[in-house]
């Protein structure tokens, strides 16, 4: 058994913010010239039109809509999974949950970016706040797309919240171990804290409710970003099960996410004795269950469709399963299931490498569903006149990147200025008895094995 | 008489903390003064002891629901009176419909909740704010610091002598 004094887990876990390695550097030049590239054809974008991209009609909604339901389901990763596993006081969630909350930060914003980057006129993105401008033109209520504004802003504000509130008692630690500059900085964000007992009661009480208030957000962020398409009579789109769905794929690709991000962590910052298999298991087991959720949904819509046999909803059906699309669609099918399931429902599979190959194999599926769910429908509409096809050119291929890298420079730099997973709850959670192979609290000055003589392997906290 | 600014005694443990503040709360007991003067900082919460059970009882939801109500009440007048104001064409569709009306009004009142806690957060616990005068790096180090702020001189002797009977590593005074 591995034990852990509370000096050995401050020192493993601020090590990424004492100690900065060359890696960092190349790393974030990397992410950083992706980044650059993307804002670079952005701004060539605003230049040269849209015409550059391969949006036309009539499909008008391509990558820049793909990625953007892409991230706001990634987001649902963190804030959702979080709060519901914070309710549920599983213990196995400490060192998880903030790894999962900084992706639905950064998701949402990078999601939200992508309305304004499909704007013809970006500069003009602050006609969809609802102020009352000197010409009396408000924003349209009825319309999709000014819920999904006020949707996004919402679960953003809450998801920051959700994640910098337990972030300023280790901001607070961080404050305390440090001189010079980074003193002064980690001065100003612990916001004065103390740790008095009033403080930490507040603290949790105010983490409670945001984890009640945020579940019902995030189930409607993406269910207000399902009916983006629900709302439109366009074939495969004006489904009722649409939000449902929606919101199952996002969870899933959230998950999916989520574990990736965990196992580069694991990885890149050493921390094989916070993240352990029993994260993995847990959470490829929630992803099993998400899959099968998804193959639900999906044989469900799909199976009304076919039924009905309504012509354009077939000929839609039909594209994806053998037309034009089907390599797409089976593509997908493989990724979000039949490569998954077995690695995630064989116990022996469902290793960090198992969780992270299928988790690896779902982001792209999840993608690509995204994709199957635009693009196919838009290019056969009602009417002959309304039918057409798409390709993404090299500036929607470029900022498509761009997002990936800029998501990744986003975690790099968070990971640097704040300890991925939560120190406090991690020594609060260890006092209390845990399930095998969690970090587990020994009272001081005591030996493991006299104080705890029947606990289950795992890494065990001592006081020094 | 002139006032300490804080006395306090650094603690190895929750077990001493515990003790200490107990002491604590029966020397100032003693002396007329209010046992929810006594301070105790930690770096991670004790909801399991005494000394972290102090304080717990909080109107927040309370405010939080309350946040949520004045957000939907704000949500659905900004849809319905905008709507009368500055009319739309809606090809024989209600100006100013309750179905996606209540989508804005369900976001603006969970909005409305989010910010009322976060506000409610930052008065009680005075965060941003200042460090308690209590506040010693030792605390970052897994230390619980016990003590109170202003203690009148006049029983700083007693006050020392609780802080060190419970088993303070040290005890600090600051004037």
């Amino acid at each position: 058994m591995v034990t852990k004094t509370n000096a050995e887990i401050n020192r493993d876990l601020l090590r990424p913010i004492f100690h900065t390695s060359w890696r960092f550097w190349v790393a974030a030049g990397v992410l950083g010239m992706g980044v650059v590239a993307a804002y670079a054809t952005f701004f060539y974008q605003i230049s040269a039109g849209f015409g550059i991209t391969g949006i036309n009609r009539p499909v008008f909604w391509g990558f820049y809509v793909t990625n953007f339901v892409f991230w706001i389901g990634i987001s649902h990763a963190g804030t959702l999974i979080s709060a519901i596993l914070r309710l549920a006081n599983a213990t196995w969630r400490r060192p998880v949950t903030r790894c999962a909350e900084v992706i639905t930060v950064f998701a949402l914003s990078i999601g939200a970016l992508f309305p304004i980057i499909h704007l013809g006129r970006p500069w003009l993105f602050f006609w969809l706040l609802p102020y009352p401008n000197r010409r009396l033109l408000w924003p349209n209520f009825r319309s999709p797309l000014l819920w999904d504004c006020f949707a996004i802003l919402t679960y953003l504000t809450g998801s920051l919240a959700f994640l910098l509130l337990p972030v300023i008692p280790d901001w607070a630690l961080i404050r305390d171990k440090s001189t010079g500059w980074r003193q002064k900085l980690y001065t100003a964000l612990a916001f004065g804290w103390s740790g008095t007992g009033r403080q930490w009661h507040r603290l949790e009480a105010a983490m409670h409710i945001m984890a009640i208030v945020i579940i019902p957000v995030a189930v409607s962020v993406h269910t207000i970003v399902s009916w983006d398409f629900a709302m439109a009579p366009v074939p495969m789109w004006h489904s009722t099960i649409f939000g449902p769905y929606f919101v199952a794929g996002a969870i899933f690709s959230g998950i999916a996410a989520l574990i990736l991000a965990m196992a580069c962590l694991r990885k890149f910052l050493h921390l094989e004795e916070y993240l352990q298999p029993v994260h993995f298991d847990n959470l490829g087991k929630l992803l099993l269950m998400m899959s099968l959720l998804w193959l639900y949904f999906v044989f469900a819509e799909r199976l009304t469709v076919w039924y009905g046999n309504e012509p354009a909803e077939v000929a839609v059906f039909l594209s994806t399963q053998r037309g034009p699309f089907a390599p797409l669609f089976w593509t997908m099918v493989f990724c979000n299931f039949l490569i998954p399931f077995p690695l995630l429902v064989i116990k022996k599979l469902r290793t960090i490498a198992g969780t992270t190959l299928a988790a690896s194999t779902i982001v792209v599926g999840m993608w690509l569903e995204r994709f199957l769910i635009i693009v196919p429908s838009l290019s056969r509409k009602y009417l002959p006149y309304a039918w057409g096809t798409y390709w993404p050119t090299w500036p929607e291929l470029t900022i498509t990147g761009g997002t990936f890298t800029g998501m990744a420079l986003l975690y790099l730099l968070f990971a640097k200025f704040v300890p991925i997973v939560s120190i406090w709850e991690l020594k609060a959670g260890s006092r209390h008895r845990a399930p095998q192979g969690l970090l587990e609290i020994v009272p001081e000055e005591k030996p493991l094995s006299q104080e705890l003589p029947d606990l289950d392997s795992g890494v065990a906290l001592e006081d020094s | 008489m002139s006032n300490l600014k804080a006395i306090y005694g650094i603690y190895p443990g929750p077990e001493a903390a515990e003790r200490a503040h107990m002491a604590l709360q029966v020397t100032f007991k003693s002396f007329g003064g209010d046992v929810l003067a006594v301070e105790v900082l930690t770096s991670e919460p004790y909801d399991e002891y005494e000394f972290g059970r102090l304080e717990q009882r909080t109107s927040m939801p309370w405010i939080s629901a309350l946040g949520g109500l004045v957000g939907g009440v704000a949500g659905y007048f900004l849809t319905a009176l905008t709507q009368r104001a500055y009319p739309l064409p809606t090809g024989g569709m209600p100006l100013s419909p309750h179905w996606t009306n209540g989508i804005i009004t369900y976001e603006l009142t969970m909005l409305g909740a989010i910010l009322a806690t976060l506000g409610t957060l930052a008065i009680a616990t005075h965060v941003p704010g200042r460090r308690s005068p209590l506040a010693d790096p030792s605390v970052a180090e897994g230390k619980i610091v016990v003590g109170v702020r202003n203690p009148p001189e006049s029983v700083r002797v007693e006050i020392e002598r609780a802080l060190r009977s419970a088993g303070a590593e040290s005890v600090v005074s600051l004037r």
